[in-house]
Protein backbone atom coordinates (compact mmCIF):
# COMPACT_ATOMS: atom_id res chain seq x y z
CA UNK A 1 0.00 0.00 0.00
CA UNK A 2 2.65 2.47 0.77
CA UNK A 3 4.69 1.58 -2.06
CA UNK A 4 2.20 2.64 -4.07
CA UNK A 5 1.27 6.00 -2.47
CA UNK A 6 4.54 6.61 -2.89
CA UNK A 7 5.25 5.77 -5.91
CA UNK A 8 1.94 7.88 -6.79
CA UNK A 9 3.42 10.73 -4.80
CA UNK A 10 6.52 10.34 -6.79
CA UNK A 11 4.51 10.38 -10.36
CA UNK A 12 3.05 13.28 -8.88
CA UNK A 13 6.24 15.29 -8.18
CA UNK A 14 7.44 14.34 -11.76
CA UNK A 15 4.54 15.51 -13.33
CA UNK A 16 4.65 18.55 -11.49
CA UNK A 17 8.10 19.22 -12.16
CA UNK A 18 8.05 18.72 -16.37
CA UNK A 19 4.82 21.36 -15.63
CA UNK A 20 7.08 23.34 -13.99
CA UNK A 21 9.44 22.98 -16.72
CA UNK A 22 6.71 23.55 -19.35
CA UNK A 23 5.98 27.01 -17.49
CA UNK A 24 9.83 27.94 -17.19
CA UNK A 25 10.19 27.38 -21.16
CA UNK A 26 7.30 29.57 -21.63
CA UNK A 27 9.16 31.91 -19.49
CA UNK A 28 12.38 31.84 -21.06
CA UNK A 29 11.14 32.47 -25.03
CA UNK A 30 8.74 35.04 -23.34
CA UNK A 31 12.13 37.13 -22.11
CA UNK A 32 13.85 35.79 -25.19
CA UNK A 33 10.94 37.47 -27.57
CA UNK A 34 10.76 41.05 -26.33
CA UNK A 35 14.45 41.13 -26.11
CA UNK A 36 15.15 42.25 -29.72
CA UNK A 37 12.68 45.24 -28.94
CA UNK A 38 14.37 46.16 -25.87
CA UNK A 39 17.75 45.87 -26.65
CA UNK A 40 17.42 48.44 -29.40
CA UNK A 41 14.85 50.23 -27.54
CA UNK A 42 17.94 50.34 -24.70
CA UNK A 43 20.33 51.77 -26.62
CA UNK A 44 18.69 54.23 -29.23
CA UNK A 45 15.70 54.81 -26.66
CA UNK A 46 16.14 55.32 -23.78
CA UNK A 47 20.00 56.12 -23.55
CA UNK A 48 19.67 58.83 -25.72
CA UNK A 49 16.77 60.20 -23.79
CA UNK A 50 18.54 59.98 -20.54
CA UNK A 51 21.54 61.43 -22.26
CA UNK A 52 19.64 64.20 -23.42
CA UNK A 53 18.82 65.26 -19.90
CA UNK A 54 22.16 64.95 -18.63
CA UNK A 55 23.38 67.43 -22.04
CA UNK A 56 21.11 70.30 -21.06
CA UNK A 57 23.06 70.87 -17.99
CA UNK A 58 26.26 70.66 -19.38
CA UNK A 59 28.53 72.73 -21.98
CA UNK A 60 29.48 70.42 -24.96
CA UNK A 61 30.54 70.69 -28.40
CA UNK A 62 30.46 66.87 -28.80
CA UNK A 63 33.95 67.18 -28.99
CA UNK A 64 35.77 68.42 -25.86
CA UNK A 65 34.91 67.10 -22.43
CA UNK A 66 31.75 68.53 -20.79
CA UNK A 67 31.52 70.40 -17.95
CA UNK A 68 28.61 71.00 -15.76
CA UNK A 69 26.45 74.21 -15.85
CA UNK A 70 23.86 73.90 -14.14
CA UNK A 71 20.87 75.63 -15.57
CA UNK A 72 22.54 78.53 -17.78
CA UNK A 73 21.85 76.29 -20.91
CA UNK A 74 17.90 76.56 -19.95
CA UNK A 75 18.64 80.39 -18.99
CA UNK A 76 19.93 81.15 -22.67
CA UNK A 77 17.49 79.31 -24.62
CA UNK A 78 14.68 81.05 -22.32
CA UNK A 79 16.27 84.50 -22.60
CA UNK A 80 16.36 83.87 -26.87
CA UNK A 81 14.57 85.98 -28.49
CA UNK A 82 14.35 83.74 -31.08
CA UNK A 83 13.15 80.40 -29.30
CA UNK A 84 10.32 82.34 -28.32
CA UNK A 85 9.52 83.63 -31.81
CA UNK A 86 10.32 80.14 -33.19
CA UNK A 87 7.50 79.01 -30.38
CA UNK A 88 5.43 80.88 -31.43
CA UNK A 89 5.55 80.18 -35.02
CA UNK A 90 5.04 76.56 -34.34
CA UNK A 91 1.95 77.34 -32.30
CA UNK A 92 0.68 79.74 -34.83
CA UNK A 93 1.50 77.49 -37.87
CA UNK A 94 0.26 74.41 -35.66
CA UNK A 95 -3.44 75.84 -34.67
CA UNK A 96 -3.93 77.25 -38.28
CA UNK A 97 -3.11 73.87 -40.31
CA UNK A 98 -4.66 71.43 -37.75
CA UNK A 99 -7.76 72.94 -36.52
CA UNK A 100 -9.37 73.40 -39.75
CA UNK A 101 -8.48 69.86 -40.26
CA UNK A 102 -11.33 69.00 -37.87
CA UNK A 103 -14.33 70.75 -38.66
CA UNK A 104 -13.11 69.63 -42.65
CA UNK A 105 -12.41 65.74 -41.97
CA UNK A 106 -16.13 65.40 -39.94
CA UNK A 107 -17.57 67.12 -42.83
CA UNK A 108 -15.83 65.58 -45.63
CA UNK A 109 -16.32 61.69 -43.35
CA UNK A 110 -20.17 62.93 -42.93
CA UNK A 111 -20.98 63.13 -46.32
CA UNK A 112 -18.51 60.30 -47.37
CA UNK A 113 -21.04 58.25 -45.13
CA UNK A 114 -24.18 59.42 -46.70
CA UNK A 115 -26.01 56.29 -47.34
CA UNK A 116 -27.29 57.95 -50.89
CA UNK A 117 -23.59 58.96 -51.88
CA UNK A 118 -21.93 57.15 -54.72
CA UNK A 119 -18.67 56.74 -56.37
CA UNK A 120 -17.40 57.02 -52.54
CA UNK A 121 -14.49 54.78 -52.78
CA UNK A 122 -13.15 57.34 -55.86
CA UNK A 123 -13.74 60.41 -53.59
CA UNK A 124 -12.19 58.42 -50.61
CA UNK A 125 -9.14 57.26 -52.47
CA UNK A 126 -8.50 60.66 -53.76
CA UNK A 127 -9.00 62.91 -50.35
CA UNK A 128 -6.69 60.14 -49.00
CA UNK A 129 -3.48 60.79 -51.74
CA UNK A 130 -2.06 63.60 -50.75
CA UNK A 131 -1.25 61.26 -47.75
CA UNK A 132 1.03 59.56 -49.43
CA UNK A 133 3.22 62.08 -50.68
CA UNK A 134 5.96 62.58 -48.73
CA UNK A 135 6.25 65.54 -46.48
CA UNK A 136 9.37 66.88 -48.44
CA UNK A 137 7.54 66.49 -51.83
CA UNK A 138 4.52 68.27 -50.51
CA UNK A 139 7.01 71.20 -49.24
CA UNK A 140 8.86 71.42 -53.00
CA UNK A 141 5.82 71.28 -54.90
CA UNK A 142 3.66 73.83 -52.56
CA UNK A 143 7.26 75.55 -52.70
CA UNK A 144 7.25 76.42 -56.66
CA UNK A 145 3.30 77.39 -55.99
CA UNK A 146 4.30 79.54 -53.49
CA UNK A 147 7.39 81.09 -55.25
CA UNK A 148 8.19 84.50 -54.03
CA UNK A 149 7.71 85.69 -57.82
CA UNK A 150 4.87 87.97 -58.37
CA UNK A 151 3.49 85.88 -61.40
CA UNK A 152 3.64 82.53 -58.71
CA UNK A 153 0.55 80.21 -59.25
CA UNK A 154 -0.70 81.34 -55.60
CA UNK A 155 -0.07 85.21 -56.27
CA UNK A 156 -2.24 84.66 -59.77
CA UNK A 157 -5.14 82.86 -58.29
CA UNK A 158 -5.49 85.48 -55.17
CA UNK A 159 -5.04 87.98 -57.78
CA UNK A 160 -8.33 86.57 -59.38
CA UNK A 161 -9.81 87.73 -56.10
CA UNK A 162 -8.48 91.03 -56.37
CA UNK A 163 -5.53 90.73 -53.86
CA UNK A 164 -2.37 92.07 -54.27
CA UNK A 165 0.80 89.52 -54.47
CA UNK A 166 2.50 88.12 -51.69
CA UNK A 167 6.03 87.44 -51.16
CA UNK A 168 5.55 84.07 -49.49
CA UNK A 169 8.75 83.09 -48.39
CA UNK A 170 9.91 85.95 -46.96
CA UNK A 171 6.71 87.74 -45.57
CA UNK A 172 5.92 87.20 -41.59
CA UNK A 173 2.22 85.56 -42.56
CA UNK A 174 3.19 84.60 -46.10
CA UNK A 175 5.34 82.14 -45.34
CA UNK A 176 3.04 80.97 -42.29
CA UNK A 177 -0.08 80.80 -44.56
CA UNK A 178 1.77 78.74 -46.75
CA UNK A 179 2.89 76.53 -44.74
CA UNK A 180 -0.09 76.15 -42.44
CA UNK A 181 -1.84 74.87 -46.29
CA UNK A 182 0.63 72.56 -46.69
CA UNK A 183 0.06 70.82 -43.70
CA UNK A 184 -3.77 71.10 -44.07
CA UNK A 185 -3.66 69.70 -47.67
CA UNK A 186 -1.73 66.44 -46.40
CA UNK A 187 -3.58 65.58 -43.71
CA UNK A 188 -7.08 66.36 -44.10
CA UNK A 189 -7.60 63.17 -45.85
CA UNK A 190 -5.76 61.10 -43.28
CA UNK A 191 -8.28 62.86 -40.52
CA UNK A 192 -10.95 62.22 -42.62
CA UNK A 193 -10.37 58.22 -42.92
CA UNK A 194 -10.36 58.15 -39.12
CA UNK A 195 -13.62 60.05 -38.85
CA UNK A 196 -15.31 57.54 -41.66
CA UNK A 197 -14.06 54.87 -39.29
CA UNK A 198 -15.51 56.48 -36.60
CA UNK A 199 -18.69 57.27 -37.76
CA UNK A 200 -19.11 53.69 -39.04
CA UNK A 201 -18.93 52.38 -35.96
CA UNK A 202 -21.80 54.14 -34.55
CA UNK A 203 -25.65 52.31 -34.80
CA UNK A 204 -27.72 52.69 -36.92
CA UNK A 205 -30.85 52.49 -34.55
CA UNK A 206 -29.58 55.47 -32.72
CA UNK A 207 -30.50 57.54 -35.68
CA UNK A 208 -33.76 55.81 -36.00
CA UNK A 209 -34.51 56.38 -33.24
CA UNK A 210 -33.87 59.77 -32.99
CA UNK A 211 -36.09 60.00 -35.79
CA UNK A 212 -38.90 58.44 -34.35
CA UNK A 213 -38.60 61.17 -31.68
CA UNK A 214 -38.33 63.51 -34.13
CA UNK A 215 -35.05 64.73 -33.79
CA UNK A 216 -34.16 66.74 -36.95
CA UNK A 217 -30.42 65.84 -38.82
CA UNK A 218 -28.54 68.58 -37.57
CA UNK A 219 -29.90 68.10 -33.88
CA UNK A 220 -29.18 64.16 -34.40
CA UNK A 221 -25.72 65.77 -35.65
CA UNK A 222 -25.12 67.58 -32.64
CA UNK A 223 -26.37 65.04 -30.04
CA UNK A 224 -25.32 61.91 -31.50
CA UNK A 225 -22.96 62.23 -34.24
CA UNK A 226 -20.64 64.61 -32.06
CA UNK A 227 -20.75 62.24 -28.91
CA UNK A 228 -20.22 59.20 -30.63
CA UNK A 229 -17.16 60.29 -32.55
CA UNK A 230 -15.38 61.93 -29.58
CA UNK A 231 -12.90 59.00 -28.68
CA UNK A 232 -11.90 59.79 -32.54
CA UNK A 233 -12.02 63.89 -32.28
CA UNK A 234 -9.61 62.90 -29.13
CA UNK A 235 -7.40 61.05 -30.79
CA UNK A 236 -6.99 63.38 -33.68
CA UNK A 237 -6.90 66.37 -31.53
CA UNK A 238 -3.79 63.99 -29.47
CA UNK A 239 -1.56 63.48 -32.88
CA UNK A 240 -2.34 66.83 -34.45
CA UNK A 241 -0.76 68.21 -30.87
CA UNK A 242 2.17 66.21 -30.84
CA UNK A 243 2.77 66.59 -34.98
CA UNK A 244 2.13 69.99 -35.22
CA UNK A 245 4.91 70.87 -32.44
CA UNK A 246 7.23 68.51 -34.01
CA UNK A 247 6.96 70.59 -37.20
CA UNK A 248 10.52 70.53 -39.32
CA UNK A 249 10.67 69.04 -42.74
CA UNK A 250 7.96 71.04 -44.26
CA UNK A 251 9.39 74.75 -43.57
CA UNK A 252 13.11 73.76 -43.51
CA UNK A 253 12.65 72.58 -47.36
CA UNK A 254 10.22 75.24 -48.28
CA UNK A 255 12.70 77.68 -47.47
CA UNK A 256 15.73 75.77 -49.12
CA UNK A 257 18.89 77.87 -48.32
CA UNK A 258 17.55 80.36 -46.18
CA UNK A 259 15.97 78.19 -43.89
CA UNK A 260 18.08 78.35 -41.29
CA UNK A 261 18.71 82.20 -41.52
CA UNK A 262 15.25 83.62 -41.50
CA UNK A 263 12.99 83.52 -38.48
CA UNK A 264 9.52 84.14 -40.16
CA UNK A 265 8.33 80.27 -40.11
CA UNK A 266 11.30 78.80 -37.96
CA UNK A 267 10.05 76.30 -35.74
CA UNK A 268 11.02 75.01 -32.10
CA UNK A 269 12.79 71.82 -33.69
CA UNK A 270 14.35 74.14 -36.69
CA UNK A 271 16.00 75.99 -33.69
CA UNK A 272 16.93 73.06 -32.10
CA UNK A 273 18.76 71.81 -35.05
CA UNK A 274 20.21 75.09 -35.66
CA UNK A 275 21.68 75.18 -32.43
CA UNK A 276 23.03 71.63 -32.69
CA UNK A 277 24.48 71.18 -36.15
CA UNK A 278 25.10 74.74 -37.79
CA UNK A 279 26.31 76.14 -34.50
CA UNK A 280 27.73 73.06 -32.23
CA UNK A 281 25.86 73.84 -29.08
CA UNK A 282 24.50 70.66 -27.89
CA UNK A 283 23.60 71.62 -24.32
CA UNK A 284 21.53 74.11 -25.49
CA UNK A 285 20.25 72.54 -28.24
CA UNK A 286 19.69 69.34 -25.46
CA UNK A 287 17.72 72.18 -23.29
CA UNK A 288 15.40 72.87 -26.26
CA UNK A 289 14.90 68.94 -26.24
CA UNK A 290 13.66 68.90 -22.78
CA UNK A 291 11.82 71.98 -23.28
CA UNK A 292 10.41 70.57 -26.28
CA UNK A 293 9.38 67.30 -24.62
CA UNK A 294 7.87 69.52 -21.65
CA UNK A 295 5.67 71.82 -24.01
CA UNK A 296 4.75 68.38 -26.11
CA UNK A 297 3.28 66.49 -22.96
CA UNK A 298 1.58 69.65 -21.60
CA UNK A 299 -0.47 71.19 -24.66
CA UNK A 300 -0.98 67.15 -25.46
CA UNK A 301 -2.75 66.85 -21.49
CA UNK A 302 -4.47 70.49 -22.09
CA UNK A 303 -6.03 69.69 -25.99
CA UNK A 304 -6.90 66.49 -25.06
CA UNK A 305 -8.73 66.92 -21.21
CA UNK A 306 -10.80 70.23 -23.43
CA UNK A 307 -11.65 68.10 -25.98
CA UNK A 308 -13.53 65.68 -23.88
CA UNK A 309 -14.57 68.52 -21.76
CA UNK A 310 -16.45 69.56 -24.56
CA UNK A 311 -18.62 66.02 -25.36
CA UNK A 312 -18.94 66.08 -21.99
CA UNK A 313 -20.64 69.40 -21.47
CA UNK A 314 -22.61 68.23 -25.00
CA UNK A 315 -24.00 64.78 -23.00
CA UNK A 316 -24.75 66.92 -19.84
CA UNK A 317 -27.32 69.13 -21.89
CA UNK A 318 -28.38 65.91 -23.50
CA UNK A 319 -29.62 64.52 -20.34
CA UNK A 320 -31.00 67.58 -19.05
CA UNK A 321 -33.10 68.07 -21.99
CA UNK B 1 -37.00 53.50 -60.05
CA UNK B 2 -37.25 56.89 -61.06
CA UNK B 3 -34.29 58.03 -58.41
CA UNK B 4 -32.04 55.21 -58.95
CA UNK B 5 -30.99 56.47 -62.07
CA UNK B 6 -30.18 60.40 -61.46
CA UNK B 7 -29.23 62.02 -58.27
CA UNK B 8 -31.03 62.19 -55.32
CA UNK B 9 -33.01 65.28 -54.07
CA UNK B 10 -30.95 67.31 -52.47
CA UNK B 11 -27.33 65.30 -52.94
CA UNK B 12 -25.79 67.61 -55.32
CA UNK B 13 -24.20 70.25 -52.96
CA UNK B 14 -22.55 67.05 -51.35
CA UNK B 15 -21.39 66.18 -54.79
CA UNK B 16 -20.35 69.12 -55.32
CA UNK B 17 -18.25 69.87 -52.04
CA UNK B 18 -16.69 66.29 -52.50
CA UNK B 19 -15.52 66.89 -56.20
CA UNK B 20 -14.16 70.55 -54.83
CA UNK B 21 -12.31 68.17 -52.33
CA UNK B 22 -10.99 65.86 -54.69
CA UNK B 23 -9.83 68.07 -57.35
CA UNK B 24 -7.72 70.41 -54.83
CA UNK B 25 -6.55 66.99 -53.35
CA UNK B 26 -5.71 66.27 -56.85
CA UNK B 27 -4.57 69.25 -58.53
CA UNK B 28 -0.85 69.30 -56.78
CA UNK B 29 -0.17 66.16 -58.50
CA UNK B 30 -1.46 67.22 -61.86
CA UNK B 31 0.16 70.77 -61.69
CA UNK B 32 4.02 68.77 -60.50
CA UNK B 33 3.41 66.91 -63.60
CA UNK B 34 2.73 69.66 -65.92
CA UNK B 35 5.75 71.44 -64.90
CA UNK B 36 8.14 68.06 -64.81
CA UNK B 37 6.99 68.56 -68.84
CA UNK B 38 7.76 72.47 -68.91
CA UNK B 39 10.89 74.53 -69.31
CA UNK B 40 11.46 76.57 -65.90
CA UNK B 41 10.32 79.66 -67.47
CA UNK B 42 6.80 77.81 -67.61
CA UNK B 43 5.37 79.02 -64.33
CA UNK B 44 5.84 82.67 -64.70
CA UNK B 45 3.45 82.66 -67.61
CA UNK B 46 -0.12 84.60 -67.77
CA UNK B 47 -2.40 82.73 -67.83
CA UNK B 48 -0.52 79.46 -65.33
CA UNK B 49 -0.16 76.99 -67.55
CA UNK B 50 -2.07 74.17 -67.28
CA UNK B 51 -1.50 71.72 -69.83
CA UNK B 52 1.68 69.40 -70.34
CA UNK B 53 5.03 70.55 -72.18
CA UNK B 54 7.27 68.47 -74.43
CA UNK B 55 10.38 68.87 -71.76
CA UNK B 56 9.32 65.71 -69.53
CA UNK B 57 13.20 63.94 -70.80
CA UNK B 58 14.93 66.94 -70.72
CA UNK B 59 14.08 68.15 -67.15
CA UNK B 60 14.69 64.42 -65.94
CA UNK B 61 17.72 64.73 -67.59
CA UNK B 62 18.57 68.26 -65.50
CA UNK B 63 17.72 65.86 -62.32
CA UNK B 64 20.28 63.43 -63.01
CA UNK B 65 23.05 65.82 -63.80
CA UNK B 66 22.20 67.40 -60.28
CA UNK B 67 21.72 64.27 -58.27
CA UNK B 68 22.54 60.51 -57.88
CA UNK B 69 18.56 60.17 -58.97
CA UNK B 70 18.52 56.49 -59.17
CA UNK B 71 21.28 56.05 -56.67
CA UNK B 72 19.10 57.42 -54.23
CA UNK B 73 16.10 55.52 -55.88
CA UNK B 74 17.72 52.04 -54.51
CA UNK B 75 19.20 53.85 -51.21
CA UNK B 76 15.29 54.05 -50.24
CA UNK B 77 13.74 50.98 -51.75
CA UNK B 78 16.96 49.07 -49.63
CA UNK B 79 16.49 50.86 -46.73
CA UNK B 80 12.40 50.66 -46.58
CA UNK B 81 12.61 47.23 -47.25
CA UNK B 82 15.32 46.08 -44.88
CA UNK B 83 13.65 48.50 -41.83
CA UNK B 84 9.90 46.90 -42.99
CA UNK B 85 11.41 43.16 -42.55
CA UNK B 86 13.20 43.52 -39.46
CA UNK B 87 10.52 45.39 -37.48
CA UNK B 88 7.63 42.35 -38.66
CA UNK B 89 10.37 40.08 -37.30
CA UNK B 90 11.25 42.28 -34.03
CA UNK B 91 7.17 43.39 -33.44
CA UNK B 92 5.43 39.61 -34.11
CA UNK B 93 7.75 38.18 -31.57
CA UNK B 94 7.40 40.45 -28.88
CA UNK B 95 3.64 40.77 -29.61
CA UNK B 96 3.26 36.97 -30.03
CA UNK B 97 5.32 37.03 -26.09
CA UNK B 98 2.94 39.58 -24.82
CA UNK B 99 -0.23 38.18 -26.60
CA UNK B 100 0.28 33.99 -25.14
CA UNK B 101 3.11 33.85 -22.90
CA UNK B 102 2.86 34.80 -18.82
CA UNK B 103 6.03 35.93 -17.19
CA UNK B 104 6.99 38.04 -14.27
CA UNK B 105 6.94 42.21 -15.35
CA UNK B 106 5.07 41.40 -18.42
CA UNK B 107 3.03 44.24 -17.37
CA UNK B 108 5.99 47.25 -16.80
CA UNK B 109 7.49 45.68 -19.85
CA UNK B 110 4.20 46.49 -21.55
CA UNK B 111 4.08 50.02 -20.13
CA UNK B 112 7.57 50.71 -21.11
CA UNK B 113 6.27 50.75 -24.58
CA UNK B 114 3.46 52.45 -24.23
CA UNK B 115 5.48 55.31 -22.40
CA UNK B 116 8.25 54.93 -25.80
CA UNK B 117 5.11 55.85 -27.68
CA UNK B 118 4.39 59.49 -26.19
CA UNK B 119 8.63 60.50 -26.33
CA UNK B 120 9.09 62.56 -29.02
CA UNK B 121 11.63 61.49 -31.25
CA UNK B 122 13.21 64.59 -31.23
CA UNK B 123 14.31 64.51 -27.56
CA UNK B 124 16.66 61.98 -28.39
CA UNK B 125 18.36 63.18 -31.48
CA UNK B 126 22.06 64.68 -30.30
CA UNK B 127 22.28 61.72 -28.51
CA UNK B 128 21.30 59.59 -31.14
CA UNK B 129 23.32 61.08 -33.97
CA UNK B 130 26.58 61.29 -31.37
CA UNK B 131 26.00 57.39 -30.89
CA UNK B 132 25.88 56.95 -34.72
CA UNK B 133 28.38 58.83 -35.85
CA UNK B 134 30.90 57.40 -32.83
CA UNK B 135 30.16 53.42 -34.43
CA UNK B 136 31.01 55.19 -37.90
CA UNK B 137 27.77 54.60 -39.46
CA UNK B 138 27.22 58.24 -40.67
CA UNK B 139 26.36 58.88 -44.49
CA UNK B 140 25.31 54.87 -44.17
CA UNK B 141 21.95 53.19 -44.60
CA UNK B 142 22.20 51.24 -41.54
CA UNK B 143 22.79 55.04 -39.60
CA UNK B 144 20.02 56.01 -41.62
CA UNK B 145 17.70 53.00 -40.98
CA UNK B 146 18.90 51.81 -37.21
CA UNK B 147 16.45 54.23 -35.10
CA UNK B 148 13.35 53.04 -37.45
CA UNK B 149 13.81 49.19 -36.16
CA UNK B 150 12.06 50.85 -32.57
CA UNK B 151 8.52 50.87 -33.33
CA UNK B 152 6.20 50.62 -30.77
CA UNK B 153 3.08 50.76 -32.35
CA UNK B 154 4.10 47.51 -34.62
CA UNK B 155 4.13 45.39 -30.99
CA UNK B 156 1.05 46.69 -29.85
CA UNK B 157 -0.93 45.89 -33.52
CA UNK B 158 0.82 42.49 -33.16
CA UNK B 159 -0.44 41.57 -29.77
CA UNK B 160 -3.46 42.68 -30.61
CA UNK B 161 -3.50 40.34 -33.86
CA UNK B 162 -2.33 37.39 -32.23
CA UNK B 163 -4.23 37.44 -29.03
CA UNK B 164 -7.33 37.68 -31.31
CA UNK B 165 -6.56 35.00 -34.14
CA UNK B 166 -4.38 32.61 -32.68
CA UNK B 167 -6.48 29.94 -30.80
CA UNK B 168 -4.82 28.61 -27.34
CA UNK B 169 -6.17 25.44 -28.08
CA UNK B 170 -3.81 25.27 -31.04
CA UNK B 171 -1.30 26.04 -29.40
CA UNK B 172 -1.56 23.57 -27.11
CA UNK B 173 -2.19 20.33 -28.88
CA UNK B 174 1.16 22.13 -30.78
CA UNK B 175 2.75 21.53 -28.15
CA UNK B 176 1.37 18.02 -26.90
CA UNK B 177 2.86 16.86 -30.10
CA UNK B 178 6.26 18.27 -28.86
CA UNK B 179 7.08 21.51 -30.71
CA UNK B 180 9.00 24.13 -29.30
CA UNK B 181 8.11 27.60 -29.27
CA UNK B 182 10.14 28.88 -31.86
CA UNK B 183 8.20 26.06 -33.92
CA UNK B 184 5.12 27.29 -33.56
CA UNK B 185 5.55 30.95 -33.40
CA UNK B 186 7.07 29.80 -37.30
CA UNK B 187 4.83 27.32 -38.28
CA UNK B 188 1.37 28.12 -36.59
CA UNK B 189 1.53 32.12 -35.61
CA UNK B 190 3.25 33.46 -38.79
CA UNK B 191 1.06 32.25 -41.37
CA UNK B 192 -1.98 33.77 -39.29
CA UNK B 193 -0.72 36.88 -38.97
CA UNK B 194 -0.21 37.23 -42.31
CA UNK B 195 -2.90 40.57 -43.14
CA UNK B 196 -1.53 42.27 -39.92
CA UNK B 197 1.84 41.55 -41.63
CA UNK B 198 0.24 44.05 -44.72
CA UNK B 199 -1.21 46.24 -42.21
CA UNK B 200 1.99 47.06 -40.67
CA UNK B 201 4.35 46.87 -43.16
CA UNK B 202 3.05 49.05 -45.17
CA UNK B 203 2.65 51.50 -42.39
CA UNK B 204 6.39 51.10 -41.48
CA UNK B 205 7.41 51.51 -45.48
CA UNK B 206 5.54 54.69 -46.12
CA UNK B 207 7.16 55.56 -42.65
CA UNK B 208 10.54 55.27 -43.42
CA UNK B 209 9.68 56.47 -47.16
CA UNK B 210 8.39 59.61 -46.22
CA UNK B 211 10.66 60.55 -43.06
CA UNK B 212 13.19 63.54 -43.33
CA UNK B 213 14.48 64.77 -39.81
CA UNK B 214 17.05 61.83 -38.98
CA UNK B 215 17.65 60.79 -42.71
CA UNK B 216 18.79 64.79 -43.34
CA UNK B 217 21.21 64.85 -39.97
CA UNK B 218 22.85 61.56 -40.71
CA UNK B 219 23.06 61.59 -44.59
CA UNK B 220 25.47 64.33 -45.50
CA UNK B 221 27.17 62.56 -48.48
CA UNK B 222 25.16 62.30 -51.43
CA UNK B 223 26.22 59.06 -52.51
CA UNK B 224 24.00 57.96 -49.13
CA UNK B 225 21.25 60.43 -50.11
CA UNK B 226 17.84 58.96 -49.71
CA UNK B 227 15.16 60.69 -51.90
CA UNK B 228 14.03 62.88 -49.47
CA UNK B 229 17.57 64.23 -48.60
CA UNK B 230 18.28 64.12 -52.62
CA UNK B 231 15.05 66.25 -53.50
CA UNK B 232 15.63 68.66 -50.27
CA UNK B 233 19.40 69.25 -51.90
CA UNK B 234 17.57 69.78 -55.16
CA UNK B 235 16.10 73.04 -53.50
CA UNK B 236 19.51 74.21 -51.93
CA UNK B 237 20.89 76.28 -55.22
CA UNK B 238 20.65 79.55 -55.28
CA UNK B 239 18.05 80.18 -58.32
CA UNK B 240 16.34 77.03 -58.21
CA UNK B 241 15.27 75.33 -61.94
CA UNK B 242 11.43 74.86 -61.04
CA UNK B 243 11.03 72.44 -63.91
CA UNK B 244 13.81 70.38 -63.05
CA UNK B 245 12.79 70.15 -59.73
CA UNK B 246 9.43 69.30 -59.96
CA UNK B 247 10.26 66.60 -62.52
CA UNK B 248 12.32 64.86 -59.42
CA UNK B 249 9.71 65.34 -57.42
CA UNK B 250 7.31 63.73 -59.87
CA UNK B 251 9.68 60.73 -60.60
CA UNK B 252 10.01 59.83 -56.53
CA UNK B 253 6.77 60.51 -56.16
CA UNK B 254 4.90 58.41 -59.04
CA UNK B 255 6.43 54.54 -57.65
CA UNK B 256 4.74 55.12 -54.07
CA UNK B 257 1.22 56.65 -56.11
CA UNK B 258 1.22 53.62 -58.54
CA UNK B 259 1.53 51.44 -55.22
CA UNK B 260 -0.88 53.04 -53.78
CA UNK B 261 -3.63 52.95 -56.29
CA UNK B 262 -3.42 49.22 -56.53
CA UNK B 263 -3.85 48.78 -52.70
CA UNK B 264 -5.59 51.78 -51.58
CA UNK B 265 -7.84 49.55 -50.01
CA UNK B 266 -4.59 47.94 -47.93
CA UNK B 267 -3.10 52.08 -47.67
CA UNK B 268 -6.30 53.24 -46.25
CA UNK B 269 -7.54 50.63 -43.84
CA UNK B 270 -3.88 50.20 -42.08
CA UNK B 271 -4.57 53.72 -40.99
CA UNK B 272 -7.74 52.90 -39.22
CA UNK B 273 -6.13 49.97 -37.53
CA UNK B 274 -2.77 51.29 -36.91
CA UNK B 275 -4.59 54.41 -34.91
CA UNK B 276 -7.70 53.23 -33.52
CA UNK B 277 -6.35 49.74 -32.00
Amino acid sequence: MESVQKRQQASKVKKSTTQMSEKKKDMLSGYLYIAPFFIIFGIIGLYPAVFSIVLAFQDWNGLGEMDFVGLSNFVVVLQDPLFWKSLYNTVIIGLMGTAPQLVVGIILAYFLNMAVIRFTNFFRVTIFMPYITSMVAVALVFGVFFSSSETALANYVIGLFGMDPVSWKTSEWGAKIAISLMVFWRWVGYNTIIYLAGLQSIPKDLYEAATIDGAGKVQQFLHITIPMLKPFIILTVFMSTVGALQLFAEPAVFLGSSAFNRDEAMTVVMYLYRDAFNLGSFGTASATAVLLLIIIVGAAALNTWLTSGVGRKQKRRAFTK
Amino acid sequence: MRKSKGLKKGTLPVYIILWIASILSIFPFYWMFVMATRPSAAYNSIPPTLLPGDQLVENFMKVLDTIPFFQAMWNTILLCTTVTLAVLLISSLAGFAFAKFEFPGKNFFFILILLTMVIPPQLGLIPQFYLVSQLGWLDTLLGAGVLFLLNPLGIFLMRQYISESVPDELMEAAKLDGCSNFRIFRSIVLPIIKPAFATLGIIVFTLVWGEFLWQFTVLRDPASYTLQVALASLNNAFRVDFGMLLSGVFWATVPLIIIFLIFNRWFISSITEGSIK
